[in-house]
């Protein structure tokens, strides 16, 4: 069998700085990050969050599936499940309370595009200005 | 570089190599990447350019991962020492490796301040004189000790306790890191516990260190850590006469005083 190595180039996921990175992948599996050094953004640097992408790749903590609380335990649904129940909830307590009652809070590892879109949902959807991001948890 | 190419399409041809490790060039990007002889076109876009990648710490990933192969590998002045010490270590497989030497450019080795710019033998690539940059190191010693205890308090201070200088340290393997360690490094502080969090990391540096110069490289706050290391470096070389990543056969002394220590604890 022959060496199944390479690096591939990509961008971290974690916030919103844009580090370069190469994945090392090993027989088709990520092994290991490392910086890219010329990469105009981190130059040659990571944090430790950077350092360590490759671990949640294929962390078992991972959610995979869309999940509702029922009976009192998280189980596994289908998206239009979830998407039906979140948007009625989200409906009735605007109703029951005011959009006062509800914040949203968005997150450095979206996309910009998400993440306006997001806003857009929050003040014009929602009603309401209290939308933050990650960083301030 | 026509030489090296030539010389490891014939041994990839004739079998006596698995594969090459090397850096290329690819869609603007150089990185590190394995050349078999089902991708022998890909030597066309080999470099040896003045990026550096830590390929003695690859090597070594790819060398535990596939047993039974023989792997050749591009190196450069620096990337030879680690591969010494890591044999030294049992890190690596001398019978599994072939090396293939390249000079760095005088631009890379100032932005190394590179002593020694070039491996043993040179297969591609121009020698070019060392650099010689002791600056900081004499600076720092011709303060009052008040003064240094205060600099290095206030640059290890910066620390964002990233672990970039470990994880791209071509000599540091242990799989059990003192600096991950609770009692040592108590989680969840940064800066982390200083100065020991970055002690811990120059004492095991003595005798091990090559000055490669990549935890500087990588640090995002520039701390001047290598400093340090070089300080180790230079008390090994006149307490012990030694020098790591120069022979193989050379112990470090501190693994003779293992030695003592077990002969100790014997009696």
């Amino acid at each position: 069998m022959t060496i199944n190595y390479k690096t591939v180039p990509s961008v971290c996921p974690y916030c919103g700085c844009g580090c370069g990175v190469y994945f090392e992948v090993m027989d088709g599996e990520v092994v290991g990050t490392m910086p890219r050094m010329s990469h105009p953004v981190n130059e040659g640097s990571l944090c430790i969050k950077g350092w360590n992408i490759h671990e949640f790749i294929t962390s078992k903590k991972r959610l995979t599936d869309p999940l509702i609380r029922k009976d009192g335990s998280l189980k596994a649904v289908e998206w239009d499940e979830a998407i039906q129940h979140t948007a009625s909830e989200l409906k009735r307590i605007k109703e029951q309370y005011g959009p006062s009652s509800i914040g949203v809070l968005c997150s450095a590892k979206c996309t910009n595009e998400e993440n306006y879109l997001l806003m857009k949902f929050t003040r014009a959807v929602l009603g309401t200005n209290s939308i933050d991001h990650c960083a301030r948890l | 570089m026509q030489e090296l190419k030539d010389k490891v399409t014939q041994a990839l041809k004739e079998q006596t190599l698995d594969g090459l490790l090397c850096l290329k060039s690819s869609g603007g990007y150089i990185l590190p990447c394995i050349v078999t002889s089902d991708n022998i076109a890909d030597l066309d876009s080999m470099v040896i350019g003045d990026e550096r990648y830590p390929i003695a710490t690859i090597l070594s990933a790819i060398v535990a991962k596939q047993p039974g192969k023989t792997i050749g590998v591009v190196v450069r002045g620096c990337e030879e020492k680690a591969i010494i010490e890591l044999i030294k270590s049992n890190q690596v497989d001398a019978n599994r490796i072939v090396q293939y030497g390249v000079a760095c450019s005088k631009e890379r080795a100032q932005l190394c301040s590179c002593e020694v710019p070039y491996p043993s033998e040179i297969l591609a690539g121009t020698k070019v004189e060392g650099v010689s940059d002791n600056q900081l190191l004499s600076k720092i010693e011709a303060m009052p000790s008040k003064d240094r205890l205060s600099f290095w308090m206030d640059q290890l201070g910066k620390c964002i306790k990233c672990y970039g200088c470990r994880n791209i340290c071509p000599v540091c393997f242990c799989e059990d890191c003192a600096m991950e360690h609770d009692d040592l490094v108590p989680t969840g502080l940064v800066p982390p516990s200083i100065p020991s969090f970055h002690l811990i990391k120059a004492i095991h540096m003595a005798g091990k260190c090559i000055d490669c110069g990549f935890c500087e490289q990588v640090c995002p706050m520039n701390i001047p850590i290598r400093t340090i290391y070089r300080k180790m470096g230079l008390v090994m070389k006149e307490v012990f006469d030694y020098e790591p990543g120069l022979s193989i056969d050379e112990r470090s002394p501190l693994g003779e005083l293992e030695k003592g220590l077990e002969a100790v604890a014997e009696k």
